[in-house]
This record gives structure tokens, C-alpha cells and sequence, in this order.
């Protein structure tokens, strides 16, 4: 897959699809591609947050931590951001994620995802929007 | 130490100053002889004096002489010879007289240098001997670079003085007072005027020259401290970076070299001064013969001849005592050195040299309590900073010691080390007073660890081992010229008043070492390495380290072993996919196109990859092939993608991390270059190179440019094969091939294990492959044994720097963990490390100690307060007290000290 495949992935999550095509490319070679086996983790819960993750293909698995053990809460597919919200809000990860299937994804270091979203007002109107969803779940 | 270089130097070589004396005073017979010859073979021989009829014989060498009360005495009577045999053995003799007198001097040389150079050494023995008994707050004032420039320069004149000290004065001045003799012989006041120039000569010039030694006084103290200055440069090299202060750097060294420049102008200005006088005052006697003595030859009161010989003598007297006047002068200026560099190494509280005295028996122990008695210690600034402080440690106890950061606990264990010195009380271990104690007790049967500890330039190995070095246990074997070269330095060391011990004979007493190692040596190191945690770092530096071109064989061979294991495993775990190995025959997709063309590795990638696209051999290979047109095009691609890319951002923008094979100033450039090709230009040959450079750093995955297909691949490994096939022996030192079967002497051993390059893909990758390559080691116990003594064997740098700061802390406390003792000191050994590691070591430490048999006992001052749940008794102390002292529990449950700390 080449940048120019990538950049079609990215257009279609919806974070991103403010962004022109020239940016996007920018951003998809800014990052790096990452593989993951099934049951690898991404990241885990408490970390520092760094970098946030588009899924190209297969399925994570998100978990949060619970008294009773690793609770899976949901299960993300192609196009879809994990890991943003760390980065968004400077916190530590607020979930656990791993590979479900073997993953190919794109890494968005913190740094480069901040100065994309920064550039498009729509893409901040569009973060609000995905981190209220998610402050809207988490309760 | 004495304080008249002098005396020093009479004291020291008295016989051999009396022998060269000696020496000298023979040495003025063939030399007066050879003066007295010429006139002979001119008078007699050549001109014909005594052969006036041909048959004439004259006798060679009578040799008889007068002696007062005795009468004449003749040993000789010497051999009758004609005119021309006559000559030639006259000749001959000359001859002999100059090769003797050669031999003379060469001898009176030579030993004249040892002299010197052996009193040299026993003055810089002596002062090194000095600052290993000075007491510890001596240190705390000096600067480093300063005792090193007077060790190394500033006593270096003294050699060259020591062996004119008393033998120059003696000739020179008999020379002076010969000539002066005879002229007043020859006229009483014309005598009495050459005395009194003399004299005024010999009054006046040094008392000039002494405005000329002080001034070298200072340039030796500013010399001095210019090199204490740039000692402390680089010490704080990473300071001054930090706080951007360069400048003020460079401004303090500027100002010292200015001063060191105006007392050097000061100097010479003085001495050609002087140089004027001097020579002024030696011509100024001539001139008063010519207008006195001419005066008194008109008058008739002195005889022509008269005047020309006491001229002719008074030729022969400025010499000698410019050179007695030059002599008094360097005597003064070395005089001055020699003070000022005793005085720097004065101290009225050196250490006895009984305490420091060698000691290989390692009998004695130290079982009895260690104790302080109302213990008083001050700071440098004389502020006290532990108070009346009375404890006993008895042998086997383990002692913990608690309290805010210098509230005390970590002087006492200073004192109890005898790192610091007390200002009052005592301490003592049972009856004796600690510092009497010889250091082969103290130093041996109780071992200290803090963060200060200091790292010698050397191996890991040699640091580790460093506090067993005490004496000489087994001498070193020599064999045949190595024998007489140690038989040679000991006499030599001895007659230099230097100590003897063989620097190279094994100093390492294995029954000083932990018995619970079983393997000696080695396993004692590895055991303390597990306990602090630091094996693996020590393997980890063997693996990035690589063999040099002497390297072990069988070591090598294990490692392309370890290769195949490592590549075995990884398919059965169906982990292949986290190396992409370097195969002959295939493009290894994660390898720039560099280095899949080169296909080797290379010592220097950046030189050799230089060396080799400069030669005609590789254009005609990338010309012939059509993979230079390939790559040009190749490049145009990736340069066209960049440029679309960045052209618009800004240079400092974080993106451009990620452009590894273009600058950001760069862009424009190629920008530049891709509008030429637009309009149809045809690029020049640098041009060309610019656009082949690029594709050079390509790396398809990671750049994602789409610009590197399969059939490109093929092409690539096609003229990799003919790069190889006739590669040019000049280029053989650039590039070793990879060869699947053979270890690689320009990689490291962890490049030749893993031998491909990691998919850049897998974060864990690295982690990974750690770990798989820690279970294979685990099988293979000889490789691991063989990777760990290369490790040891690296270089840690001045001051151990080439370790990290945890790194060093771990090696203090193995440093002293290794050595069997009696009593275990830890001042604060792991401060700001963090708390699960350190109550991992503790808990290790305290172990392996109580696993030794020798049931020592330990006195631990924690930084991380819990910790003194591992300890038996503990010490709480605030503000330079003690205030509580009991057993674990008492000082938890009923202390006020743990609470507040741990609150």
C-alpha cells in the first residue's frame, strides 16, 4: 500500500475528512505504518499517551480496566481513530487496546497530529464533537 | 619535604656528585695536555727545534716531574725518535688525546643526565607519594590540572639542574679564578681593575635578574592556573553547554592568556636588558686596558708585552663568568620552582606512611565493634554537621540509617569509612582508633559505596576488581630479555628512591573474593553483577561492541551459530517476519537501495559509500547496467513526491523528521533541478548524482513513494552480483560482503547475530528478539560466559562516563560487594534511582551478604526510607544528631523521625 492508498483510507474517517488531499498525504507520510499480531497490544491503560492510531485493516479490541478483570468495551474496524483522546487532552490512556486480528494502522505522533488538526477549523469542530461522544460513553 | 633544592639534591646524590667531581678534575689532564701539544709539534718537529742536524732524535713522552721536599722524579725517560717519526707520533698522540677527551666528556655527559633524570623522578615519585597521604580536605582546594602541570612540567627543570648543581660552579669558577690570577700576576692594577669589573659584574647582574626570576614566579603560578582552568573546561564541559556560559569562558582564558602574555613581555624586556649591561660591563674592562695600560706603556710603566697578555688572559674571563653568572641565575630560578611547588605539597597532617604500607598477607580481620565516641565532624566551611554522635556497630549487624537528606546519617558513615576526617571525638574499631589503623585493615576489611564513587579510566573489568588491588600476590613470570628489563627497572626504581611493586604481577588475592563464586574470578564478577543488575547492560555492551581483527575464531564461529539459531527460532515462534535477512539472491526490502546494490557492511558507511561511487569501476557498472538511468529516474520520482509534499511548510515544522534522505534547505534545490528537467534540459553529471543520491536512502515501506517495483528490485541484486564479481582489490577495505556463513569483522556482534534489518513495522521488535535471544544464550552457556567477558573487558571512559548514571551507581556498589569484608558502608548508593529497583538491590545485596559465611555487617543510609523493613536496627537522625536508635519495629511503632519521612 502506497501513500496515495493511505490518503484514500484516511479521507474516510470522518476526524479527517476536512483536510485536503495534500495535507492528508503529508500526514500519511508523517507517520509511520505499523503491523500488529493478533493479541498484540497498541497501547495499555495508564500510559503516557504519544501517538494516536488509524486502523487500515482488521479489528482492535478496546478494554478498560475493572474490579473484576479487563472489561472489552468495544471493537473498532477499518477507518476508525483509537488513541486520539489521550493526545487530544494530554492525559494518560484511558483504555487498553489490542489487536484482535492481525492490524496494519497508520501511527500519528502526538506532534504531527496536533499541527494537522490545528490547521482545519473543520477538524476541530469534528474533534469536539468525537471527544464529546466519547466523554458521552465513558458515563 | 626539604625546602633548599641544594640540600635536596647533596642529600640525595652526594657520592655520585663527589665521583663526577672527580671525574671532571681527571678529565683536566688530557685536556691541558691536548692544549700544551700543538705547541709542541709546531715548535718542535715542524719548525725543527731540537732536530738541527739530520740523525737529531728527541725523546718522546718523558714522563718526570718535580715534587717540593723531594727533588726531581722521573718515571720515564722516554723513547728517542727523528724528526719525522718524531711528528707522527706526536700527531697520534693528539689524536688519542682528542678521542680520550671525547670520552670524557661523553661519559661525564651521560652520567650527568642520569643524575638529573633520576633525581626528577624521585622528586615527581615523591610528590605523587605526597598527595596519596594527604589528608582528604586538602583536596577540596585544589584544582586537579594544577597538581598534575606541577608534577609534570613545572619539577622538570630540576633534572636538568641537578647535575650542575655543585660541578659547574666548581669549574667554572676555577676557570674565572685561573685567569684572574695570572692578570694580576702580570700587573697588579690592571688586576685590580678586572677584579673589580668582575666584581661589579658578579654584584650588579644577578640583583637585576631578580626582578626576572619573580616575574618567572608569577608566569609559573599563572601557567599553573591556566592549566587548572582548562582542566576544569572539560570536567564541566556539559555545564558550561548547558548554561550556554562558552563566552565567559573564552573571556576568562583570554584575560589569562593576556596576563601570562604581559609578564612574558615583562621577561624578555629584562632580559636583553640585562643581556645589554652585561655585555656592556664585559667589553667596558677592555676598554679601560687600552686607555690605562696604553697610558702606562707610553709613560714606560708597563712593557708591551705585558699589556698584550693580560688582554690576551682577561679573553678567557668573561666566558666563565658569564656562564657562573648564567649558572647563579638558573640556580635562583629553579630554587624559586622547587619552593613553589614544596609549598603546594606541604601539609602538616600527611598520613604516616606506616598506615600505607604494602601488605599482602590478608590474615587479619576486624571483628571487633566499630564505635564512635561523642563524634564531632565539620564541614569546609567549618559549620558542624553531625553533633556528639556516640554509637556502637557490632560485627554481623545489619544497620539501616534513616533521616532527611544531610541531617547526618551520611557523614557518619563517612567517618566510619574514613572518608572524613572527625574535628573531635573518635572513632574506633574495638580498642584501636580507626585512623591509626593501617589502611591494609580499613581499606580492606570495611568496604564503602556512595555515588561519589570515582571510575578509573580502563575496562569494566579493571573497576570492578579495582578494590582488590591492594599488593602484589603472585609476581609476573619473565623470560630472556623481559627478565633483564625487570631486573633493570627494579635497580633503577630503587636508586630513584621509587617503590618496586610490579605493576604487572597479578594483585588480585582470590581469597579475598566471595567464596560462593565457584568459578573464581569470573564467577565472583557475575555474581555481583546479578546482585546490582547490571549483567545484562554488560552483555548488552559486548553486543554492541565489535571483535577487532585478532578476534577469538571459535567466537566468531559461535556467533554465525547463535545466527542460525536465532533465525530457526523465529520461524518456529512464526516470528519471521521481524527481520528481513540479508540473502544473496533476494532485495531486502527494509535495506535502503544502497545497501541492497553494496550488499556488505561497512566500517565507516559514510566514507566507504564516498570511496566506492567516486571510482570509474562502479560508474561503469551503474552505466553499463542501465541502473544508473533507473536510479536517476528513481530519484526524480521520490524528489518530484517531496517536493509536492513540503514545499509548502515551513523548515523547522515537525514533519520534516521524517524526511531522512532531504534536507529542509534542500527542497528549493530540487525544486530547482526538476524545472531544468521539465523543460527539457539535459541534466549535468552532478546533477545526475543529486537525483541517484536520493534513491540511494530509499527504502520502499517506510517512504511509501511507489516508486521501487519488482522488476527495479531484479535489476538491483543483477548488478549487486557484478558489483561483487570483480570487485577491485582497492575496495576491499570498504565493504565486506554478506555472506549467511561467515561473521562480519566490520559489524558489531549484535549486527552479526541478528543479520538483517529489522522490520521497522513491528515496535516490539527489538524487545522481542531480546528476549529470544536471551532463551538462546540461556543454552548456550560458553557463548554467554565468552560475551560477558568481552563486555568486561570495554572501555567505561575517564570517569566511567561511557556508563549512565545508574549504570555507574550499580558498578560502586558491585565494586564493593565483591571484596570480602567485615563491615558493608552504603551511603545513599542509589539515590534517585527509583524505588522498585532499589529494594530489588537492597533485598539482593543483603542476600548475597548473608549467603557469604562471613556473616559481615552492613550499614546502609537510605534514600528511600521504607527500605529499613529489611534491616535489623536502624538510626534515625535530624540535623546532625542522632535522635533515635532501636530495632526496626521501636523506631516505626514509637520514632517520630520514620513518620515524618515517609509522610
Amino acid at each position: 500500500m502506497i501513500l496515495n492508498d493511505e490518503v484514500q483510507m484516511l479521507r474516510r474517517v470522518p476526524l479527517f475528512s476536512g483536510i485536503d488531499a495534500g495535507k492528508l498525504k503529508l500526514l500519511a507520510f508523517a507517520s509511520n505504518r505499523v503491523s500488529y499480531r493478533e493479541g498484540q497490544e497498541l497501547f495499555h491503560e495508564g500510559d503516557e499517551g504519544d501517538a494516536a492510531y488509524v486502523v487500515l485493516s482488521g479489528v482492535v479490541d478496546i478494554y478498560k480496566a475493572s474490579p473484576t478483570g479487563e472489561q472489552k468495551i468495544a471493537s473498532e474496524g477499518c477507518c476508525s481513530v483509537v488513541g486520539e483522546i489521550a493526545i487530544l487532552c494530554g492525559t494518560q490512556r484511558n483504555a487498553t487496546v489490542k489487536a484482535s486480528t492481525a492490524v496494519e494502522a497508520l501511527r500519528i505522533s502526538k506532534d504531527c497530529f496536533l499541527k494537522v488538526l490545528s490547521t482545519c477549523p473543520h477538524s476541530m469542530a469534528e474533534t469536539m464533537r468525537v471527544v464529546g461522544q466519547r466523554l458521552a460513553m465513558a458515563h | 619535604m626539604e625546602k633548599s633544592l641544594a640540600r635536596y639534591i647533596w642529600d640525595h646524590t652526594r657520592p655520585q656528585q663527589l665521583w663526577i667531581l672527580l671525574i671532571v678534575g681527571l678529565s683536566m689532564i688530557p685536556y691541558y695536555l691536548a692544549f700544551d701539544l700543538p705547541k709542541q709539534i709546531v715548535n718542535g718537529p715542524i719548525q725543527g727545534s731540537g732536530f738541527e742536524t739530520p740523525g737529531d732524535t728527541q725523546l718522546f713522552m718523558p714522563i718526570s716531574f718535580d715534587l717540593p721536599f723531594w727533588g726531581h722524579v722521573e718515571l720515564y725517560s722516554g723513547l728517542p725518535l727523528e724528526r719525522m717519526p718524531s711528528l707522527l707520533a706526536l700527531s697520534l698522540m693528539f689524536l688519542v688525546l682528542v678521542i680520550i677527551n671525547g670520552l670524557f666528556k661523553y661519559f661525564i655527559n651521560t652520567y650527568k643526565g642520569r643524575l638529573g633524570e633520576r633525581l626528577l623522578r624521585r622528586i615527581r615519585y615523591e610528590l605523587v607519594d605526597r598527595i596519596l597521604r594527604f589528608p582528604p580536605k586538602y583536596f577540596k582546594h585544589v584544582k586537579a590540572g594544577e597538581v598534575s602541570s606541577m608534577i609534570k612540567d613545572e619539577v622538570e627543570p630540576l633534572g636538568g639542574f641537578t647535575a650542575d648543581a655543585f660541578v659547574q660552579p666548581a669549574l667554572l669558577g676555577g676557570q674565572a679564578l685561573t685567569a684572574l690570577i695570572f692578570i694580576f700576576i702580570q700587573h697588579f692594577w690592571l688586576g685590580f681593575i678586572a677584579f673589580a669589573m668582575a666584581a661589579v659584574q658578579v654584584g650588579i647582574i644577578p640583583r637585576m635578574r631578580r626582578r626576572l626570576i619573580e616575574l618567572g614566579r608569577e608566569r609559573q603560578i599563572t601557567a599553573r592556573q591556566l592549566a587548572g582552568r582548562v582542566a576544569e573546561i572539560v570536567d564541566g564541559i556539559d555545564t558550561i553547554h548547558a548554561y550556554d556560559t562558552s563566552n565567559y569562558e573564552r573571556a576568562d582564558i583570554a584575560q589569562r592568556l593576556g596576563r601570562i602574555f604581559r609578564i612574558r613581555y615583562d621577561i624578555y624586556q629584562w632580559k636583553f636588558l640585562v643581556k645589554f649591561l652585561n655585555n656592556f660591563l664585559a667589553q667596558l674592562t677592555p676598554f679601560l686596558f687600552y686607555c690605562i695600560g696604553g697610558y702606562l706603556t707610553i709613560v714606560g710603566k708597563l712593557d708591551v708585552g705585558q699589556l698584550v697578555a693580560v688582554i690576551n688572559a682577561y679573553k678567557e674571563l668573561p666566558g666563565p663568568l658569564k656562564e657562573l653568572i648564567d649558572w647563579e641565575l638558573v640556580r635562583q630560578d629553579v630554587q624559586v620552582k622547587y619552593e613553589q611547588v614544596v609549598e603546594q605539597f606541604e601539609s602538616d597532617s600527611l598520613i604516616d606512611p606506616e598506615i600505607q604500607a604494602i601488605n599482602a598477607a590478608n590474615e587479619a580481620v576486624l571483628d571487633c565493634p566499630l564505635s564512635t565516641t561523642n563524634l564531632l565532624i565539620d564541614d569546609d566551611i567549618g559549620g558542624r554537621v553531625l553533633e556528639h554522635v556516640t554509637v556502637k556497630i557490632a560485627p554481623g549487624e545489619t544497620v539501616a540509617i534513616i533521616g532527611a537528606a544531610a541531617s547526618g546519617g551520611d557523614r557518619l558513615a563517612e567517618a566510619l569509612a574514613r572518608v572524613t576526617w572527625p574535628a573531635g571525638g573518635k572513632v574506633t574499631a574495638g580498642e584501636d582508633d580507626l585512623f591509626a589503623l593501617p589502611e591494609s585493615i580499613t581499606g580492606r576489611r570495611i568496604s564503602y559505596a556512595s555515588p561519589e564513587a570515582y571510575f578509573f579510566h580502563g575496562s569494566l573489568k579493571d573497576n570492578l576488581l579495582y578494590g582488590l588491588k591492594h599488593a602484589p600476590i603472585e609476581p609476573a613470570k619473565y623470560n630472556g630479555s623481559a627478565a633483564d628489563q625487570r631486573k633493570w627497572d627494579v635497580t633503577e626504581a630503587r636508586r630513584s628512591g621509587n617503590p618496586d611493586f610490579d605493576f604487572n604481577s597479578n594483585w588480585i588475592d582470590e581469597r579475598t573474593l566471595h567464596a560462593n563464586g565457584k568459578d573464581g574470578l569470573y564467577g565472583a564478577m557475575t555474581a555481583v553483577l546479578d546482585v546490582v543488575e547490571l549483567s545484562d547492560d554488560v552483555l548488552q555492551l559486548a553486543l554492541h561492541s565489535s571483535l577487532g581483527d585478532d578476534h577469538d575464531p571459535e567466537l566468531a564461529a559461535q556467533i554465525v551459530e547463535m545466527r542460525r539459531d536465532l533465525r530457526e527460532e523465529l520461524s518456529r515462534r512464526d516470528l519471521n517476519n521481524l527481520v528481513v535477512p540479508f540473502e544473496d539472491n533476494e532485495y531486502n526490502t527494509e535495506a535502503p537501495v544502497a545497501e541492497n546494490l553494496f550488499f556488505g557492511m561497512m566500517p565507516d558507511p559514510k566514507a566507504s559509500t564516498k570511496a566506492i561511487v567516486k571510482t570509474a569501476y562502479f560508474r561503469n557498472i551503474m552505466r553499463e547496467s542501465g541502473l544508473g538511468k533507473a536510479l536517476f529516474e528513481m530519484g526524480k520520482g521520490i524528489a518530484e513526491s517531496t517536493v509536492e509534499l513540503f514545499s509548502d511548510l515551513p523548515p523547522d515544522h515537525p514533519f520534516f523528521e521524517q524526511l531522512t534522505f532531504m534536507r529542509a534547505d534542500e527542497i528549493p534545490t530540487y525544486q530547482h533541478l526538476l524545472q531544468k528537467l521539465r523543460h527539457n534540459a539535459t541534466p549535468s553529471e552532478e546533477d545526475r548524482i543529486a537525483f541517484i543520491r536520493l534513491s540511494f536512502f530509499y527504502i520502499e515501506p517506510r517512504h511509501r513513494f511507489g516508486v521501487l517495483d519488482e522488476k527495479l528490485m531484479r535489476k538491483i541484486v543483477e548488478v549487486r552480483h557484478q558489483f561483487h564479481a570483480n570487485l577491485p582489490t582497492e575496495l576491499l577495505g570498504y565493504i565486506e560482503r554478506y555472506n549467511p556463513n561467515a561473521y562480519l569483522t566490520s559489524g558489531t556482534l549484535v549486527d552479526n547475530i541478528v543479520f538483517g534489518k529489522l522490520n521497522h513495522r513491528f515496535s516490539d521488535a527489538i524487545s522481542k528478539l531480546r528476549e529470544i535471544g536471551g532463551e538462546l544464550l540461556a543454552n548456550r552457556p560458553e557463548l554467554y560466559r565468552a560475551l560477558m567477558v568481552l563486555g568486561l573487558e570495554s572501555n567505561i571512559g575517564a570517569g566511567g562516563r561511557r556508563m549512565n548514571n545508574l549504570q555507574r551507581l550499580k558498578l560502586g556498589l558491585a565494586r564493593a560487594l565483591i571484596r570480602r569484608s567485615d563491615y558493608y558502608i552504603f551511603n545513599r548508593a542509589f539515590s534517585g534511582v527509583d524505588h522498585h529497583l532499589q529494594e530489588h538491590i537492597v533485598e539482593a545485596a543483603l542476600a548475597f551478604l548473608a549467603k557469604s559465611g562471613d556473616n559481615p555487617a552492613v550499614v546502609w543510609v537510605l534514600s528511600n526510607t521504607p527500605l529499613a523493613r529489611h534491616f535489623k536496627r536502624v538510626l534515625a537522625f535530624d540535623g546532625g544528631s542522632l535522635v533515635e536508635d532501636g530495632t526496626y519495629e521501636t523506631i516505626v511503632e514509637s520514632g517520630t523521625v520514620y513518620k515524618q519521612l515517609i509522610a
